[in-house]
């Protein structure tokens, strides 16, 4: 006997079997992945592209140079202060094409379900995406969906391509960057990581931190307009110390950063402290990096801070000579500590 | 409340760096005993700033450093049944057993759970009724009455699967057989300051006195490590060898008594072994009669025997303070974080992982500060 | 052994006969065992420890230590010249 289930978000109401959960038929192909599909995904995120119902999106012919970027997002949990893994999965593939300085356009998106996953946490995923993407004008013109059996959590994990197009004269990258350069930061580290943390099992905490998670392509192109940038890098997994140091690899050049020049919102800095986290390897989701020639750093700092996600946008160092190919911090007591990519999971101390 | 960040005045610690500059005459070597301290130097860098006299060497301050490879093993093998949740500190997940480690172990189904406190384990306990739940109670004394609480916990409210693995160690024992040593060259201590919040000072003006150093119990921040050295430079240019605390606004002589108590409660006094020193008398707690029943060891049985640790790794004598870590030859080369020998080199509070992160390999830091200092070139 | 920061008071409850406490460290909270710190008050400090609060800390000890650092190397402080 099938009931109907009104779900906040779906077009219409789904006939399913009475069961509000993804089960292993959403993924089979047959009417369930079809009911999925044409009920709840493709009206939340409804374009032209998408009603055609191709295999495959055929897309507009797309002016100036390609930039394509792929990514996956397996976040636990799903929801946390500040957003869900649908506004990171939309968020983090504006934010890898924006790094190049492309203007991100389109989007696809695979969904892999667990089964037990409640359809309503699918609905609020996928309308988190839907906003993000209208947000910035990026469609979601394609994707697939699988469901796989459960493991200890009914999850989600979602793999996405990004398509854009750089306009002529942007061209960002590490051979480009020569000594003297600056490290611009557009605002405080570590929210996101600790976060997502403080939902863990074990490490309960209540606080106002909460996920940075935002798409950066409107910050990088008014950045752009206003300075010549050599290089932009967004410090996710790893934080800034895996970024500056892929960075200083790729550049054959040193970096040097000041101790005192990294923000760190106080409640953050706590909690890292009390698990022995170092702030400058928790993932960021809403923060860039900026190498720029120390001459335009003013106004490429100017110009950050004039955007709201770069009010606390300042210069935390330095590329040198010295050291090439390593990040070494300069404390506030004068002496040097090495910044080395970090080991890899957060490992929390306690002692 | 006087703000942390009063601690970490970087025109204090340097009043407190002309200070020691004016007073010191002659070298001094100065151990300090807890892998808190050990990575607060290396982070701030504290050890580039003092003058070149002074040496800090770095003891056997890290409990999961010093847990010996058949207690490893044994958790690893207990975290490999399928009927148990084991639960530990996050720093135990890549520390090498002799086979394996716990990440490995979670990787290939066990289930493996980091918390921050024993009483989380209790949750999870009182949550999962038909699964066995296994705490990894490591630590110095700083730990222990967390493991007493759980422990006490646990009995209180009949828990029928809970149970701690424990290796738990004590410091003035350890502190005693180092100092017993013939050779060794420490001549003033820098005593943990959180041990010392537990456990007061009570045991030290012994050792002071017996082994003639100075022990100077000191905290965590870059102004409180530099003022413990300060003292302990102090007494040992006058010739006294005293127990003297810099840390009171979070230690007192008697240190927490209500800790002690449950401690002594659940816990007893036993001998125990020192990865990479070897059995030291009386120097650990073990789970008292009365609390056999949440002792892991004695409710599971054993079935693994356990292999000779490899021995390339040098971390004994990293522990004793008789070896840099960057000295060692395997540093850096075969023993890095992600391909480690022994425990120093992957557990946060290591001394081998704190020189690998600081970057002692890149020879990096500034020089020492030069400054018109005349060292004597009598012998100690 | 040794990882432990200070944190605020700011209330008190109960969890399975064990007497809790809320702490402030910053901004961000969390629940704290008091069993070793029954008569730490609200609003003082304590050092917590793996979710226990072990010492409480004392104001007028940390500004004593703070006012003497700040003479040192002062006229007012013979023993060092």
């Amino acid at each position: 006997m099938s009931q109907t289930h009104h779900i906040d978000g779906w077009s219409c109401p789904v006939p399913l079997q009475d069961f509000p959960h993804i089960v292993m038929g959403h993924g089979g192909g047959g009417k369930l992945s079809a009911d999925l599909f044409e009920h709840l995904i493709r009206p939340a995120f409804d374009n032209s592209i998408l009603r055609e119902r191709t295999d495959a999106a055929i897309l507009p012919e797309i002016s100036g140079r390609l930039a394509m970027s792929a990514d996956s997002f397996v976040v636990r949990p799903l929801f946390f202060p500040g957003g869900s893994i649908g506004d990171l999965a939309v968020n983090g593939t504006i934010n890898d094409l924006a790094m190049m300085g492309a203007i991100p356009k389109y989007l696809s998106v695979s969904f892999i379900l667990e089964e037990g996953l409640p359809l309503a946490s699918l609905a609020r995923i996928v309308r988190d995406m839907a906003q993000t993407a209208r947000k910035h004008n990026v469609s979601i013109v394609t994707g697939d969906t699988k469901v796989v059996e459960r493991s200890r959590e009914s999850g989600c994990l979602i793999q996405t391509t990004g398509l854009g197009s750089i306009p002529d004269g942007v061209d960002l990258s590490a051979k480009r960057i020569e000594e003297g350069d600056v490290v611009l930061l557009s605002g405080s580290i570590a929210d996101h990581g600790i976060a997502i943390l403080g939902q863990r099992e074990g490490f309960q905490f209540e606080s106002d931190i909460a996920s940075d998670t935002a798409a950066l392509s409107d910050l990088v192109h008014l950045l752009l307009k206003a300075a010549p940038v050599r290089m932009l890098r967004d410090p996710t997994r790893g934080g800034v110390a895996a970024s500056l140091n892929e960075i200083s690899v790729a550049c054959g050049r040193g970096i040097e950063i000041r101790e005192s020049d990294i923000r760190v919102k106080p409640a953050v800095r706590h909690v890292c402290e009390m698990l022995g986290l170092d702030p400058l390897t928790v993932a960021n989701e809403g923060k860039l990096l900026a190498i720029v020639p120390a001459a335009h750093a003013g106004r490429a700092l100017e110009t950050l801070r004039s955007h709201p996600l770069g009010r606390e946008a300042g210069c935390i160092g330095s590329v040198v000579a010295a050291h090439p190919g390593h990040v070494v911090e300069r404390t506030v007591f004068g002496s040097t500590r090495l910044i080395s990519l970090p080991a890899g999971d957060l490992l929390p101390r306690i002692c | 409340m006087t703000s942390r960040t009063a601690f970490r005045n970087p025109a204090l610690a340097e009043s407190i760096l002309r200070d020691i500059r004016r007073m010191i005459r002659r070298p001094w070597t100065l151990m300090e005993v807890c892998g808190g301290q050990t990575h607060a130097l290396i982070r701030h860098g504290l050890d580039q700033l003092l003058p070149a006299p002074i040496e800090i060497v770095h003891g056997p301050g890290c409990p999961v450093c010093v847990t010996p490879v058949g207690t490893i093993d044994r958790a690893l093998a207990l975290a490999a049944r399928s009927d148990v949740i084991f639960c530990t500190f996050g720093d135990m997940l890549r520390v090498p057993g002799s086979r394996t480690d716990l990440q490995r172990i979670k990787a290939l189904g066990g289930d493996v759970r980091i918390l921050y406190s024993p009483l989380d384990a209790l949750k999870i306990a009182r949550a999962n009724p038909s699964r066995e739940v296994i705490f990894f109670g490591i630590g110095f004394e700083t730990t222990a009455p967390a493991h007493a609480m759980a422990i006490h916990q646990a009995s209180r409210e009949s828990l029928a699967n809970f149970s701690m693995l424990t290796s738990l160690v004590r410091v003035p024992p350890a502190l005693k057989a180092l100092l017993a040593e013939g050779d060794q060259r420490v001549q003033a201590i820098l005593a943990a300051g959180h041990v010392c919040s537990v456990m007061g000072t009570e045991e030290y003006p012994a050792i002071a006195e017996q082994f003639r150093v100075p022990i100077v119990v000191t905290g965590f921040e870059p102004v409180d490590l530099l003022e413990g050295i300060r003292l302990a430079v102090r007494q040992r240019e006058a010739g006294i060898f005293q127990v003297e605390n810099a840390y009171g606004r979070a230690v007192t002589a008697e240190g927490n008594r209500e800790a002690q108590a449950r401690i002594f409660e659940v816990f007893e006094e036993a001998d125990r072994e020192w990865r990479g020193i070897g059995v030291i008398p009386n120097s650990g707690f073990r789970i008292r009669e009365r609390y056999r029943g949440y002792d892991a060891d004695a409710r599971f049985a054993h079935d693994i025997v356990a292999m000779p640790a490899t021995t390339a790794c040098r971390s004994g004598e990293v522990l004793r303070g008789r070896l840099k870590p960057d000295e060692c030859e395997a540093f850096g080369s075969i023993c890095t974080p992600q391909t480690p020998l022994g425990a120093t080199m992957v557990s946060g509070e290591g001394a081998c992982a704190a020189y690998f992160h600081a970057g002692k390999l890149l020879k990096l830091g500034t020089p020492h500060q030069a400054n018109a200092i005349h060292v004597s070139n009598a012998s100690h | 052994m040794c990882l432990a920061v200070p944190g605020r008071l700011i209330g008190r409850f109960e969890s399975h006969g064990l007497q809790m406490g809320q702490f402030d460290f910053a901004g961000a909270t969390r629940e704290v065992c008091l069993e070793y710190l029954p008569d730490l008050e609200i609003g003082e400090y304590a050092v917590v420890h793996v979710g226990f609060a072990i010492s409480k800390l004392d104001e007028a000890s940390a500004r004593q230590t703070l006012e003497e650092l700040a003479q040192l190397g002062t006229a007012s402080n013979p023993e060092h010249d």
